[in-house]
């Protein structure tokens, strides 16, 4: 059901049935690695390329999400995904594994939050059972899509982020003792004119800024509403910002409560800079840490805000600014 | 940023800019251009203990040398490269890695690694110069506009 201008609620309450969260070597050494129900050791996965890696990453966080809510994959009656590679390969071929109908989608690191928000919708609207979302990303395969290779020695600034190597996977269903996924704010393109690929979090916050004052409009809600707001990938850049980006528009965020994944996932690591990014990150850090700690009863009600910088290789030597988005999907025990 | 790129900005964008960039740590410039310096100026002192460990033990003059003394560097770069070295070394570097001969051979093997996995035609060969093929091409130009001016100061009667 469409609440203001662009908030679904879901009014059957789709449950998020079962996730999975794999990771590599660089999350296994950060704080969060007792959350990930698989990681890996070498970033190659026993595979010859870095994206064949990320589809495997991919295929193992669906495959344990599966396994974990004690289904087959025949159960599955639709498979979203998204990644960061060009023509979504690594989500594509993954569901070439998986064998079930599939929509792949892009929104770049906001695709974890934007296949849970369309997988609940259609479970909720009785076009699915089971629906599988999931996303995945992989540091080396993004830094040589994106940037240089991963060998080339260039002097990083101290805004850029971590792509983060994993892969995180859920399962929505109709019916269940919950946790619950209450409603979802679909994110308008914002692009505020950074052009600089380096600074992913300064470039996306307006746009998770946007989401969330469009999620609190809709919903007529107080900001004390959550136990948790945590935005996908802004790192330490683009946290403050948002920060004080809220509360320069009157929404005065409690600190205790606004985070973000790529703080969590790494702490405070020097080598990634401002933070982690991808769209591993909120999708690995929401599906391990935060579910576990939903689970555990520490939170009741949280809010995931994934942002995702809209940009190719392409558009940024052609000197395009970034345009970025933000969709925020709601978690209720 | 340039003015010039500033002023296709909408007032609003502009204004973010500024509120970003008040919140955004900067690049250490000082302490990058001191590391750089350092860095850069250890390398050729390398190279130049190598230039005279090659005339004074191998019968090279000191034009000859030069060939040697940058194959050693080349290969202890690319060397660095693979090993996954060379990369952090950079990073505190900066440029002092960058300029030398090192940074040259460190992004041909770099790219070449990279793209091993799309074969060693399409990949290895294509990829090779793709960071280094405009530092060849325009290189090469410079050296051809600089030997140009030269012929004609010299054909006028100069030098």
């Amino acid at each position: 059901m469409l609440k203001g201008h662009q908030t679904w609620i879901f009014e059957n309450r789709p449950v998020l049935h079962s996730c999975a969260a794999i990771g590599g070597p660089f999350e296994a050494a950060g704080p969060l690695s007792a959350d990930f129900d698989l990681l890996h050791e070498d970033i190659w996965l026993g595979q010859n390329s870095f994206e064949k890696a990320e589809k495997r990453f991919l295929e193992e966080a669906c495959e344990f999400a599966i396994r974990k809510g004690g289904l087959k994959k025949e159960d599955i009656n639709v498979f979203l995904s998204g990644d960061l590679m060009n023509q979504i390969i690594s989500s594509s071929f993954a569901a070439r594994t998986i064998g079930v109908p599939f929509l792949g989608l892009f929104g770049a690191c906001s695709s974890s939050m934007e296949s849970l928000a369309v997988a609940s919708a259609l479970v909720n609207g009785k076009f699915a059972k089971y629906a599988l979302a999931a996303a995945s990303s992989h540091n080396a395969a993004a830094e040589k899509q994106f940037r240089y290779p991963t060998e080339y020695g260039a002097q990083k600034p101290p805004t850029a982020q971590w792509t983060v190597t994993g892969a995180g996977a859920a399962v929505v269903t109709d019916s269940g003792d919950g946790p619950y996924i209450t409603s979802a704010t679909v994110g308008r393109v914002v692009d505020m004119g950074i052009s600089d690929p380096f600074n992913m979090g300064g470039a996306m916050a307006p746009a998770a800024v946007d989401t969330i004052q469009a999620h609190f409009r809709d919903l007529n809600r107080g900001l004390d509403y959550y136990d948790m707001i945590a935005t996908g990938d802004l790192g330490k850049v683009g946290h403050r910002i948002a920060t004080d980006l809220l509360t320069e528009h009157g929404l005065k965020i409690n600190e205790d409560i606004f985070t973000d994944c790529g703080l969590l996932i790494y702490g405070d690591n020097k080598q990634v800079f401002a933070g982690g990014s991808g769209c591993a990150c909120s999708a690995t850090v929401t599906y391990g840490h935060i579910m576990n700690r939903v689970k555990k009863g520490e939170l009741k009600k949280i809010l995931i805000v994934a942002t995702g910088a809209l940009l190719s290789p392409m558009s940024y030597q052609q000197k395009e600014s970034i345009p970025c988005i933000a969709h925020a999907v709601s978690i209720e025990a | 940023m340039s003015s010039k790129k500033k002023k296709k900005l909408s007032p609003a964008q502009q204004q973010y800019q500024a509120f970003a960039k008040a919140r955004e740590p900067k690049r250490p410039a000082v302490t990058n251009t001191i590391k750089a310096f350092f860095v850069g100026g250890t390398i050729c002192l390398i190279g130049q203990t190598l230039q005279w460990f090659f005339i004074e033990y191998f019968n090279f003059t000191e034009t000859t040398a030069g060939n040697p003394t940058v194959a050693v560097l080349i290969i202890v770069s690319v060397l660095l490269t693979g090993f996954g070295v060379y990369d952090h070394i950079a990073q505190w570097a900066g440029a002092g890695t960058a300029i030398p001969v090192t940074g040259f051979a460190n992004t041909v093997a770099s790219s070449s690694i990279e793209h091993r996995s799309e074969g060693f035609v399409l990949g290895v060969g294509g990829n090779m110069f793709k960071l280094a093929g405009s530092v060849i091409a325009y290189g090469v130009f410079s050296a051809f506009v600089v030997a140009l001016i030269k012929i004609i100061i010299q054909k006028l009667g100069g030098m």
